[in-house]
C-alpha cells in the first residue's frame, strides 16, 4: 500500500487532493493498527495545494491525529507568507466519535479565534476536506522546548528557563482570566511550548484546552507525567495547569522526563538534588507548583508569576531582561534604587532629563545637574529661594522658576546664568515653552508671557489669585487655573477667550486633548472641560481635595487626591475604572510609562501600578513624603523626596 | 491669527532658521491654496443641520415611537455655539401604553435639558454652568424614569438622546435604539451599545453575530426606561467627527435595513431630509415590521 501511495505522490503536482485521499481509503479500512503506525504515508507531500491556497512545503511536526505542515499562503504571491497547517485525520469508524472529533477540532479553532496574546499563535483559517480537517495558524520560527532540552548538553541556564516560566505564567494567567469562563490549557508540557526566534514562548496545541465551568467534571485528557492527580479524576482547573507548568519547568531544569518517572514523584526529586546550580528560591516555587494537593499550590498563575519575578529580581536577571513584557508584578521588596543623590533640603520639584543629565530643583535653593546614569554631581546653580517646580529645556538652556520671584535661564552645559526675569511674587508654577515664548504663572497674580530671545515680557494677564499651576498650551490658547478657583483660556495676545470657575483653588496643572481639558481642584472634583468654550463635559467626585495634575493615556485619566487614592477614570464616560489606596495624601502627579503608572504619596512611597487594573507592581519607601512628580525616561524612573534625596529606579 | 501673533511677539528666536526657510520666489498656486485652506476653518462658523423621518411601518396599527429634534445656535461671548438636542424613544411592545412611555420620556428629557439651558439660549447670561453635560443628561434621564413610573406604570421605553454643544456630543442611552456615525466614505460606526438580551449573549460569546441575526427573542431588553428600581443609563461624550452624520434610529430601521443600505440611503441622497425619507422607505420596503424613527444630524463648517 505504501508503495502505491508513494508512486502516486510523485505526481502530486498534477493531482487534486481528493484523488490523493481516495487512494488512502484502503489502508484506513484494512489496517486495524489505528492511526499512528501508518501515519507517515498519509502525510501530504510537498507541492500539494490545500483549498487552492496553502502550498505544503514540509512536515514540521507529528500530532496524535495527523501532521503539522509548513505551508505557503498563495494569496500573497509577491511575498512568502508562511503558515502552519495543522491536520487532523478523522478515521474513527463510529459516527458519534467522528462527530466529537470534528467538534473538538472546531472548538480549538473557535477558541483560538477569540484569544489575543503574544504567546498564543494567531489563527487564520480552518476548513475540512472529506475526513480531514485543517487549522491554518501563524507559523512560528523556532523550536519546541522539548527539542531544546534534548539538544542541549548539560543543563539549561536557570535564567533562560526562568524567563520562559514567567512568560508561560503570563499566558496561563490570561487564559485563566478568560471571560465568561476560564480556559484550562490542560496539556502544558515542553513539546507544546515553542520558543520563537526572539526567544519568547508560544503555547501551541489548544486541541484539548477547555472552558472551565466550576463543578463540572470533564474527561481525563492530558499527558501522563505532566498532569496532576486530580486531572485523572476528570477535574481540570487552573490548579491543574499550574501543576503541569511546574512539571514543565522541572523537566527543563533537570532534563528528567516526567513521563519516564513514577507519577507524582516530584516531591522525591527536588530540583537542586539533580541540578545543584538552581537557586533555592526557584526550587521552592517549583515544589509548590507540583504539590499533590491542589490547595497547596499557587492560587493563580499570576501569583506564581509574582513569585518567579521576585526570584528574577533577586538574581539580577530582571535587570538584564530589560523592561519587555516580562516586567511584571513583584509586589514588595527587591526594589533598589539605581542611585540616589542627597541635596541639602526637601526635593518637592520634578526632574527633567536632557542629553544624559538630570536637572532638578531643591528647597535648598539650588538647581542641580546630575549624571542621569549614576547620579554623579555635575553642577549646581544657586537661586535665592526654594525650587518646587519642574525645569523646562530648550536649545541648551534650562528655564526654572524659584520662590525668589525670578525665572532663571541657565546654560545646561555649564550651569551659568543666561538671564533672569523678575515677577512680583514667588514662582511655584513651571514654565511652559511654546511659540517662541515662555508662559509661567506667579504668586503675583499674573500669567507672564516672556519672549524667549529678549527675555522681556511680551504681556502679562492678571488673574484673581496666585497662579501655581503650570500653563497648558493647545490650539493657540493658554489654559491655566489659579488659587481663587478661576480657570482661564487666554489667546496669544493675552486676551481672555473664556473663563470657568471651580469652587476652590485650582493648583493642579491641566492636561488636555483636542477633545477635553482635564484638571482637578481643591473642591474635590476632577473636571473635563470643552477646550473651545469652557463648558463642563463632566465632573468626577474625588474623595477629597486634589492638587495633583492628571495624566491621560488611551481612554483613561489618572489623578491623585488628598484622600490617599490614585484614581483611574474613563475619559469618555467619567466612570471610575479603579482606585488605589496609598497610606497618605497623594499630592504629586501620576505619570504613565509603557503599561505602568508611577506616582508618589505623602506616605513616602513611590508606587508602580499596572495602569489598566491599578494592581500594585512594586513600591519603594523613601524617608520622606513624595510630593513631586516622577519622571520616566529611557526605562528609568527619577523622583525627588522630602527626605532631601533624588532617586533613580529601573522602570 | 499667526500674523497678529508675529506682529505682537516679533520675529521668532533663531535667525538662522528663518534664513533657511526664506523663500523669495512667488508662492505657487498649491502653496497659496494650502495657506487659504489652513486659515479658512478658523473663521468659518460651525453650524448644525438636521432632519427627521417617521413611519408607523406596514404591520402595526399604532406608533409607539417618539422623536424630537431641536437645532439651534447659542449666542455667546466666545462666539456662537451650535446647540442641538435629538431624542428617539421606542415604547415597548407587549407593555401597556408603550406610546405613553416614549412620549413621556421625550417630553421629560427635553424639558429638563432645555430648562437647564434656557437662560443661555434665551436670556443674557455669561457665567458658565455649574453642572456638566453628563450630569444634566443623567438627571434628565432619572427624571424621565420617575415620570414614566408615575404616568404609565408598568410600561417601558428605549431612549437614545444626544445633546450637541459645540463639537461635543453627549449621549444618554437606554435600550436598543441606536446612535451611529456614518462617514461620507461609507464607514458606519455604532456608538451606543444595545441593552438587549441578544446583544449581551453575543458580547459574552454565547452566540455568534450570525446566530444573533436570527435569535428568536431579539426584542427582549435587559434595561429600559421606566423599568426596574435602579436605572443605569450609558452616558458618554464624544467629539462630532468632521463631515460625518450622526444618526439616531429605532430598531424599526436598523433591525431591517442592512448597514450597507443605511449608508447608501444617506450618502446617495441630495440632502438630509431626502436621506431620512430614503431610510424610512428602505425599512418599509423591507416589510416595515415595526415603527420606524430616524434623525440625521450633521455639523458643517
Amino acid at each position: 500500500m505504501r508503495a502505491v501511495v508513494k508512486q502516486r505522490s510523485a505526481n502530486y503536482n498534477s493531482l487534486k487532493l481528493e484523488d490523493v485521499l481516495e487512494t488512502r481509503l484502503f489502508p484506513d479500512l484494512s489496517d486495524n493498527q489505528g492511526g499512528e503506525s501508518n501515519s507517515a504515508p498519509r502525510q501530504l507531500q510537498a507541492g500539494v495545494t490545500l483549498a487552492k491556497r496553502y502550498a505544503i512545503q514540509e512536515v514540521v511536526g507529528l500530532g496524535g491525529m495527523g501532521s503539522v505542515y509548513r505551508a505557503r499562503d498563495m494569496h500573497f504571491p509577491n511575498v512568502t507568507k508562511l503558515v502552519a497547517v495543522k491536520e487532523m485525520i478523522n478515521s474513527a469508524p463510529d459516527p458519534l466519535v467522528r462527530e466529537t472529533i470534528v467538534q473538538n477540532f472546531e472548538r480549538e479553532a473557535n477558541l483560538l479565534a477569540t484569544l489575543h496574546h503574544p504567546s498564543i499563535p494567531r489563527i487564520y483559517d480552518y476548513f475540512s476536506l472529506d475526513s480531514r480537517s485543517y487549522l491554518v495558524l501563524e507559523f512560528i520560527h523556532g523550536k519546541d522546548m522539548e527539542a531544546i532540552i534534548s539538544e542541549t548538553s548539560g543543563f539549561l541556564p536557570e535564567e533562560q528557563v526562568l524567563t520562559w516560566a514567567i512568560e508561560l505564567c503570563d499566558v496561563l494567567d490570561y487564559l485563566h482570566r478568560h471571560k465568561p469562563d476560564a480556559i484550562i490549557f490542560r496539556d502544558m508540557k515542553p513539546s507544546n511550548v515553542m520558543i520563537n526566534s526572539s526567544g519568547d514562548v508560544i503555547l501551541v496545541d489548544f486541541g484539548i484546552a477547555k472552558s472551565f465551568q466550576s463543578g463540572i467534571k470533564g474527561t481525563m485528557i492530558g499527558t501522563e507525567g505532566y498532569s496532576p492527580p486530580e486531572q485523572y479524576r476528570g477535574e481540570a482547573t487552573p490548579a491543574a495547569d499550574i501543576y503541569a507548568m511546574g512539571a514543565t519547568i522541572h523537566h527543563a531544569l533537570t532534563r528528567r522526563d516526567p513521563r519516564l518517572e513514577p507519577p507524582f514523584s516530584f516531591a522525591e526529586r527536588p530540583l537542586r538534588r539533580i541540578n545543584p546550580s538552581v537557586s533555592p528560591e526557584l526550587e521552592i516555587i517549583v515544589s509548590r507548583a507540583v504539590e499533590y494537593d491542589p490547595a497547596s499550590r499557587f492560587k493563580s498563575a499570576a501569583e506564581m508569576k509574582d513569585a518567579l519575578m521576585s526570584v528574577a529580581r533577586k538574581t539580577g536577571l530582571l535587570v538584564r531582561m530589560g523592561p519587555g513584557p516580562q516586567t511584571g508584578s513583584a509586589k514588595t521588596g527587591g526594589i533598589k534604587p539605581l542611585w540616589s543623590f542627597k541635596t541639602e533640603d526637601e526635593v518637592r520639584g520634578t526632574p527633567t532629563v536632557f542629553q544624559g543629565s538630570l536637572y532638578i530643583g531643591s528647597y535648598d535653593n539650588n538647581l542641580y545637574a546630575l549624571d542621569a546614569a549614576d547620579g554623579k554631581f555635575q553642577w549646581k546653580y544657586p537661586t535665592d529661594g526654594g525650587i518646587v517646580s519642574r525645569p523646562a529645556l530648550l536649545d541648551g538652556n534650562i528655564y526654572i522658576g524659584s520662590e525668589d520671584k525670578r525665572l532663571h535661564v541657565v546654560s545646561a552645559r555649564s550651569g551659568k546664568v543666561v538671564w533672569t526675569y523678575y515677577t512680583n511674587g514667588p514662582i511655584r508654577s513651571s514654565p511652559r515653552i511654546a511659540e517662541g515664548h515662555i508662559f509661567i504663572g506667579s504668586d503675583d497674580n499674573h500669567l507672564h508671557a516672556v519672549n524667549l530671545t529678549t527675555g522681556r515680557m511680551a504681556w502679562r494677564f492678571e488673574t484673581a489669585d496666585p497662579v501655581r499651576s503650570t500653563p497648558f498650551v493647545m490650539n493657540e490658547l493658554v489654559y491655566l487655573g489659579c488659587e481663587s478657583g478661576d480657570y482661564y483660556a487666554i489667546d496669544f495676545r493675552g486676551a481672555l477667550k473664556w473663563r470657568f470657575h471651580a469652587k476652590r483653588a485650582i493648583t493642579s496643572s491641566t492636561t488636555g486633548t483636542p477633545q477635553a481639558l482635564y484638571f482637578s481642584s481643591v473642591d474635590g472634583t476632577l473636571y473635563a472641560l470643552d477646550p473651545h468654550n469652557g463648558w463642563a463635559i463632566w465632573r468626577f467626585r474625588l474623595g477629597k481635595a486634589s492638587i495633583s495634575s492628571p495624566c491621560i493615556v488611551d481612554e483613561f485619566v489618572f489623578v491623585g487626591a488628598s484622600d490617599g487614592f490614585i484614581y483611574a477614570v474613563e475619559a469618555k464616560s467619567s466612570k471610575e475604572i479603579w482606585r488605589f489606596r496609598t497610606e497618605h495624601q497623594v499630592n504629586g502627579s501620576p505619570v504613565i510609562y509603557k503599561d505602568s503608572i508611577y506616582c508618589g504619596s505623602v506616605d513616602g512611597n513611590l508606587y508602580c501600578l499596572e495602569y489598566r487594573t491599578g494592581r500594585l507592581r512594586w513600591k519603594f519607601g523613601t524617608e520622606g513624603a513624595i510630593t513631586g512628580t516622577p519622571l520616566v525616561y529611557d526605562d528609568v524612573v527619577y523622583v525627588g523626596s522630602t527626605d532631601h534625596q533624588v532617586y533613580a529606579f529601573l522602570a | 491669527m499667526n500674523k497678529i501673533f508675529n506682529w505682537l511677539f516679533g520675529p521668532k528666536s533663531t535667525p538662522t532658521k528663518t534664513l533657511d526657510t526664506a523663500n523669495t520666489a512667488p508662492l505657487t498656486d498649491q502653496q497659496l491654496q494650502a495657506i487659504v485652506s489652513n486659515q479658512n476653518p478658523r473663521f468659518d462658523m460651525q453650524q448644525l443641520i438636521s432632519a427627521g423621518g417617521q413611519s408607523v411601518g406596514k404591520q402595526r396599527e399604532l406608533n409607539e415611537d417618539s422623536l424630537l429634534a431641536i437645532t439651534s445656535t447659542m449666542a455667546g461671548n466666545s462666539g456662537n455655539l451650535p446647540f442641538g438636542l435629538y431624542i428617539i424613544a421606542d415604547g415597548m411592545g407587549g407593555h401597556q401604553f408603550g406610546e405613553v412611555a416614549s412620549n413621556a420620556a421625550i417630553r421629560t428629557v427635553a424639558g429638563y435639558v432645555l430648562r437647564k439651558f434656557h437662560s443661555y439660549l434665551f436670556q443674557i447670561k455669561t457665567d458658565t454652568m455649574d453642572e456638566s453635560f453628563q450630569e444634566i443628561m443623567l438627571a434628565a434621564v432619572s427624571e424621565a424614569q420617575r415620570a414614566i413610573q408615575r404616568e404609565a406604570p408598568g410600561s417601558g421605553t428605549t431612549l437614545t438622546a444626544a445633546l450637541v454643544l459645540g463639537q461635543q456630543i453627549t449621549v444618554a442611552h437606554v435600550g436598543d435604539s441606536r446612535a451611529y456615525f456614518v462617514y461620507p466614505d461609507g464607514r458606519i460606526e455604532t456608538i451606543t451599545r444595545d441593552h438587549s438580551l441578544v446583544k449581551r449573549l453575543e458580547e459574552l460569546g454565547h452566540i455568534s453575530p450570525e446566530e444573533a441575526e436570527n435569535y428568536p427573542h431579539r426584542n427582549v431588553l435587559y434595561r429600559a426606561l421606566g423599568q426596574g428600581e435602579i436605572l443605569e443609563p450609558d452616558i458618554f461624550t464624544v467629539a462630532f467627527p468632521q463631515s460625518a452624520y450622526l444618526m439616531i434610529c429605532s430598531d424599526g430601521l436598523w433591525g431591517v435595513v442592512s448597514e450597507q443600505d443605511l449608508v447608501r440611503s444617506i450618502t446617495e441622497a441630495s440632502n438630509l431630509q431626502r436621506a431620512c425619507q430614503n431610510l424610512v422607505t428602505a425599512a418599509n420596503t423591507a416589510g416595515g415590521p415595526d415603527n420606524i424613527s430616524v434623525v440625521l444630524v450633521q455639523l458643517i463648517g
